[in-house]
């Protein structure tokens, strides 16, 4: 479970997180969504201990993440935003590392590495170097690397940031598939599909507070199932239905050019904090 | 397998990956000095009763075994800057003493083989000395200090560019100052006090004397250890402090 208390972080006078509260609950996947600066990176780095909080605390299956940092990071597994894998070594060498960094015993770690390799698609790449990958291949050897250590957390800073459409649906079927396997997945985006395809539950991040936080469902509830995006004079106006009829007797009434789509969580961000979150 | 032998471990399987371009690229220099310096111009100088070619051979383990430890303070750099490493290892349960002594292992292995190199260089330009435990104990000293110096300071800057100036600032002069080509003695000696601060200043003069097969005095072997009990605490505070 990661539980989080009035967290804040104060960047040379800009409050990167303004107190966020939360509580992810075991086996779920918690997506944290919001624009580029809304502080997803940050809460993560601190967490993982890569960055120190201004004040708050935090805790990760009860282990206080400075008071206990040692104890807590054998909690989770980290796979931050950019690549941070060791391009002259190769993917069994960098496996290799990351569990000695563990202090698991050898045999332990090539157990583990066979099946994980085998588990991310990338059994035949053992002996390639890191270098040699492409960037979807090195993102699930960074996904394979976090899991090494079997932990009970799994951090995931935009995992599918800069990867094309097809490696991004592989990405998240192996998401769900470590969740089956009852890890717990914090996930950070910034694509509204990303944490509606994966996420239990969501919560909005804008200028480093949480705005609302509830499942993808009930989060579009309140705004209905339907949108029609209105063009007129450079503004662009979304007016929300409960059923595809309504929205179209809406369409058929107006003379601006118009969308006809499904509401999505971008609606309810916008609705919320008057901003876009992509 | 505890953590710093986890931090040494990677750094072994690069250094062996990168070995033989490294033994070359570590021996260009010292041979131009050894040829320009020592052969060409060296021959008929004797200093403190010593050819000028046995005097410099010593010096130039102390330069290269500084030189060599101090470059991993640009190996962490790239991990921290270009290959994001270091973050995968601020994540594990690694202290940071750990951390810190697992890279001046790696340091020191750096120094090791570097100095090495300069004695199987030496030894084809003809010159073998005493390379006896004193010999080895001021060389993995001088190691130490400058591992754990860069271990720290690598810690502290944001850049490349900010590493490249340290190499300016802090290599450059000591390898010219520390007694490397000559005796500081030749110095003024309103330059004396200064070129003590040095611990260059100190490893050369170790090793020097170890190697032409006196006693060395205990005083260098003492700064030597009590600067690098020193560096490696600033190292350990450091690592603790690069959480941004």
């Amino acid at each position: 479970m990661i539980h989080i208390q009035a967290l804040v972080k104060n960047y040379k006078g800009i409050q990167a997180l303004r107190g966020i509260n939360l509580r992810v609950h075991p086996g779920e996947l918690f997506a944290y969504l919001g624009p580029n600066g809304a502080g997803k990176t940050t809460t993560i780095r601190i967490l993982a201990g890569l960055t120190r909080a201004s004040a708050g605390q935090a805790w990760l299956n009860g282990y206080e993440i400075t008071t206990a940092a040692l104890a807590a990071k054998k909690q989770f597994g980290l796979v931050p935003q950019h690549l941070n894998l060791d391009g002259e070594l190769t993917v069994t060498e960098n496996l290799l590392i990351h569990g000695f960094l563990h202090r698991l015993p050898y045999e332990a770690i090539r157990r583990r590495l066979e099946y994980l390799l085998d588990y991310v698609e990338l059994g035949d790449k053992r002996q390639a170097f890191v270098k040699h990958l492409s960037g979807g291949m090195k993102r699930r050897l960074m996904i394979a690397r976090a899991l090494l250590h079997e932990p009970r957390i799994l951090f995931l800073d935009e995992p599918s940031v800069g990867l094309d459409a097809n490696i991004r649906r592989r990405i998240w079927a192996l998401i769900k598939k470590i969740q089956q396997e009852g890890v717990t997945i914090f996930l950070t985006t910034h694509y509204i599909e990303e944490a509606e395809f994966l996420a239990d539950r969501v919560a909005f991040l804008d200028q480093g507070r949480i705005v609302a936080l509830d499942t993808p469902a009930n989060l579009m509830a309140d705004l209905g199932n339907w949108a029609v995006d209105q063009f007129s004079d450079d503004n662009l106006q979304a007016h929300y239905f409960h059923s595809r009829e309504e929205a179209q007797r809406f369409a058929a009434g107006t003379a601006a050019s118009f969308t006809l789509r499904r509401v999505n969580l971008e609606d309810a961000f916008l609705t919320l904090t008057g901003r876009k979150v992509s | 397998m505890p953590g710093w032998l986890a931090v040494y471990a990677r750094e072994l399987l690069i250094l062996r990956r990168r070995l033989s371009r490294l033994l070359t690229g570590w021996a260009v220099s010292p041979l131009l000095y050894l040829i320009a310096f020592g052969y060409a111009m060296g021959q008929t100088v004797i200093i403190q009763g010593h050819t000028y070619l046995e005097f410099l051979v010593p010096g130039l383990v102390a330069m290269a075994s500084m030189t060599q430890a101090f470059a991993i303070g640009s190996d962490i750099n790239i991990s921290r800057f270009y290959w994001h490493i270091f973050e995968e290892i601020q994540a594990a349960p690694v202290s940071s003493a750990s951390y810190v002594l697992g890279e001046t292992l790696a340091g020191l292995t750096r120094g090791l083989l570097a100095s090495g190199l300069i004695i199987l260089l030496g030894a084809l330009f003809g010159v073998v000395l005493s390379y006896n435990p004193s010999f080895w104990a001021a060389m993995l000293l001088n190691s130490f200090v400058f591992a754990t110096l860069a271990v720290a300071l690598a810690m502290l800057v944001e850049s490349h560019a900010d590493q490249a100036l340290l190499n300016s600032l802090i290599i450059t002069p000591m390898a010219f100052l520390g007694g490397t080509f000559f005796p500081v003695e030749h110095l003024p000696w309103w330059a004396q006090p200064l070129l003590q601060l040095l611990p260059l200043t100190h490893a050369t003069q170790a090793l020097r004397t170890a190697a032409f097969g006196q006693r060395p005095p205990l005083t260098p072997y003492l700064i030597l250890a009590a600067l690098g009990g020193l560096t490696f605490l600033f190292a350990v505070l450091t690592v603790r402090r690069a959480q941004d």
